[in-house]
């Protein structure tokens, strides 16, 4: 008897238990699964296509389809066809690099591997610089244009917000292809622009917009600008407007109040929205090429041009790796800044 | 009537008829689309006075203090700081702080630097600030928090900060709404006397705005309650509580009896108050009532005494009852006392000397009596 209690006892408290157990592991279970799926996807989407494009980097030209060796035709092939790879595209943006900075003690390493033609007369490394410039003042700008846009949108009564906010996304439903090209038609020496500014006399000869970088700027600047609209809208919503009543209480005029309290507190918005602009626009292909004209160089046409018209799939690999290693960069301080406003924590 | 005039000091401008009113708010409305969250507002409050606003949630207390300090202009009327008409004068150049209901501190700064903000604003040298707010965080007991941030703060330490981060300036006029609601009885009372001393040092005008009438009591010279954007009495602490205006402050101060009846006779103070509970009331002071008038007779719980034998023949205003509910509180003793056409009086008894065993029980005969001047007669 005593021994059948005290071997039911257990029992009987697993039986209790195992309803909250359960109920528990199920929890456990759709907890993880949402961690689970967005990493999957990141998995899939992103670490698997960075991999391929890293193994071609190290590959090299071939006149084959695909036009790089080694090519692995399975899991045996592997060990064979390692030695295969090869650091010489890395070698060739080294040394195209080293050209544009001038990094004079460099020229006999890249003659030693024959690339000193890319020391002499680099074509890379420009464009990398161009792009990232191009991408920051178009940054700039459009966080100038956004700002007031966005700070007018959180002000505004609350029942309107929507209807803001949906004309802000609205551009999204025409494609950006056609948007692009419309600019175009507006920019081009007689085009509409210059239509409107010549009729109403302001000028008296035509502005050369089209294939300069004003024209990128206004591509990039008006693509883009939902994008840096939308953080820092959100941002300055859910900021709390007492906090200027009590600045100003305090003896600070709305201007000075706006740089003390309302900036820094958008500044998430600010950084995110930044980094939204930006990291695309330095890839950017389309804006350039379309509205920059040849002269222009920006990675993205860079990369098309090595992908397409040289078929040298290697290179433009190494040149799209290295890409993203630049722009782990401003993704960092982006991460940063988010963690730093969870930590504000309001 | 004799006057009842503040206890704590011999203030009291507001009786001198010379005395110009430092903030003065007339006939002051304020709407909010068709709601009227003020209604023709009249107020004058003195240089170095210690003002306290009191009134149920809603009735338009922060909206005072916001039109006060610049957030909100009247929609009609005139609100006089010093003489001058405040109209048009942005906050940032009222000589007004506000300690908010919200508290409203940055985020984004350290308790010093939200307690430095003003000062900084008015280009005060660095080590004076330095000194203030070391000042300061001593007056909020916070000094060990300096660095941190809002978000790192207990809802009574951040309510401390707001209110270090008002007085810092040391405006001519410090407005605090609700500046104590979130601290701890001890930590209220203590705040409640430093602030007071504060004022009087500093020769501030504080205007409050508090739910606990009792901290009013304490703190404020003068006592305004307000009703849906009107003010029913402005009064000092021991005029609101001993001779209430209207039923609604007499029942909004502290506990009350009150005693629904009709004027039978009136002469000269004196009045004879019937119908109320079968009995009939002599009061002394009976104010404007008039014979023939509804009025209420109110009285506080302590000035009824409780006995459980009938008083001496010929003691004015006795009835009895019933004990219906009894509670001791240790310093007193509370009695609900049922009449006989069931209204419930509560009284008190101080226990100023150790009993073991209280006379009265549930359920015992009990007579209850007051003196005629006890208490007040109310027509409004
Ligand atoms: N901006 C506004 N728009 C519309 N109504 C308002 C606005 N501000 C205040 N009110 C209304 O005015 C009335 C008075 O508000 P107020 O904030 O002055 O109340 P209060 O006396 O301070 O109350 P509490 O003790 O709860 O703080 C309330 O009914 C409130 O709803
Ligand atoms: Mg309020």
């Amino acid at each position: 008897m005593a021994d059948t209690a005290v071997s039911s006892s257990p029992a009987v408290a697993a039986a209790q238990a195992a309803p909250v157990a359960s109920g528990t592991l199920l929890g456990a279970i759709t907890g993880r699964l949402v961690i689970v799926v967005p990493y999957l996807w990141l998995l899939v989407f992103f670490l698997v296509p960075f991999a391929i494009v890293f193994k071609i980097s190290l590959s090299q030209t071939a006149i084959a389809m695909p036009p790089y060796t080694p090519v692995f035709t399975g899991m045996s092939d592997f060990a064979g066809k390692i030695g295969d790879f090869t650091a010489d595209n890395y070698r060739i943006l080294y040394c195209d690099f080293a050209g544009l900075v001038g990094l004079s003690g460099a020229r006999a390493y890249c003659e030693s591997f024959a690339l000193d033609v890319f020391f002499d007369s680099p074509y890379i490394a420009p464009a990398y610089v161009s792009s990232i410039w191009i991408a920051g003042i178009s940054t700039f700008l459009a966080l100038l244009i956004a700002y007031p846009i966005a700070y007018g949108m959180a002000r505004a009564p609350a029942s309107i917000r929507p209807t803001l906010l949906m004309l802000v996304i609205l551009p999204f439903w025409t494609s950006f292809l056609i948007r692009v090209y419309a600019w175009i038609g507006i920019l081009k020496p007689e085009g509409l622009l210059n239509q409107v500014l010549l009729a109403t006399g302001i000028i008296d000869t035509p502005l050369v917009i089209l294939n300069t970088h004003t024209a990128i700027f206004i591509g990039i600047v008006y693509s883009y600008l939902p994008f840096m609209v939308l953080p820092l809208y959100s941002s300055l919503e859910k900021m709390d407007y007492s906090l200027i009543d009590a600045a100003q209480d305090l003896g600070c005029p709305p201007i000075s109040a706006f740089w003390k309290i309302t900036f820094p507190l958008s500044l998430p918005g600010v950084v995110a929205g930044c980094m939204l602009v930006f990291i695309p626009a330095v890839g950017e292909f389309v804006i350039p090429d379309l509205l920059g004209g040849s002269e222009t160089l920006m990675i993205g046409k860079t990369l098309w041009n090595e992908f397409n018209a040289n078929r040298d799939w290697p290179v433009s690999s190494a040149v799209a790796v290295i890409l993203l290693l630049i722009l782990i960069v401003p993704i960092m301080i982006f991460q940063n800044a988010q963690a730093r406003a969870q930590e504000q924590g309001r | 009537m004799k006057s009842l005039g503040s206890i704590r000091r011999s203030f009291a401008p507001w009786n001198d008829p010379d005395a110009r009113p430092y903030i003065a708010f007339e006939n002051v409305t304020k709407r909010f689309g068709d709601f009227t969250a003020v209604n023709n507002l009249s107020l004058s409050i003195y240089e170095r006075e210690f003002f306290a606003l009191l009134g149920a949630s809603g009735c338009g207390k922060s909206t005072l203090l916001r039109m006060l300090a610049g957030f909100d202009e009247p929609t009609s009327g005139r609100i006089l700081l010093d003489g001058q008409d405040l109209r048009g004068i942005p906050p940032y150049r009222r000589p007004v702080n506000m300690m908010f209901q919200s508290y409203a501190l940055f985020p984004h700064m350290t308790v010093e630097q939200n307690i430095a903000f003003g000062l900084k604003q008015e280009g005060m040298p660095k080590p004076e600030i330095e000194t203030r707010v070391a000042d300061m965080l001593k007056l909020v007991k916070l000094t060990q928090f300096a660095k941190r941030k809002p978000h790192q703060l207990s809802g009574g330490q951040r309510q401390r900060v707001a209110l270090a981060r008002s007085v810092a300036k040391r405006p001519k006029v410090l407005l605090l709404d609700e500046p104590l609601g979130a601290l701890d009885k001890k930590l209220r009372e203590e705040t409640q006397f430093e602030l007071m001393d504060l004022q009087q040092s500093l020769g501030l005008t504080f205007v409050i705005v508090t739910h606990d009438q009792e901290e009013a009591m304490t703190m404020a010279d003068r006592i305004a309650i307000l009703d849906k954007g009107e003010v029913m009495q402005v009064a000092t602490p021991a005029e609101v509580y001993e001779a209430p205006g209207s039923r609604y402050v007499a029942s909004f101060v502290g506990n009350v009896n009150m005693l629904e009846g009709t004027v039978a006779e009136r002469t000269e103070n004196r009045a004879r108050i019937t119908g109320a509970s079968g009995a009939e009331i002599v009061v002394e002071n009976a104010g404007d009532a008039a014979a023939g008038n509804t009025v209420a007779f109110a009285i506080r719980p302590e000035k009824i005494k409780v006995s459980s034998r009938p008083p001496a023949e010929g003691t004015a205003n006795v009835m009895e009852g019933e004990i219906y509910d009894l509670a001791y509180l240790g310093d007193m003793t509370v009695y609900h006392v049922r009449l006989a056409d069931g209204q419930v009086l509560k009284a008190s008894a101080l226990n100023s000397s150790r009993i073991t065993e209280d006379p009265l029980s549930w359920n015992d005969r009990a007579w209850v009596s007051f003196a005629p001047d006890a208490g007040v007669v109310l027509t409004r």
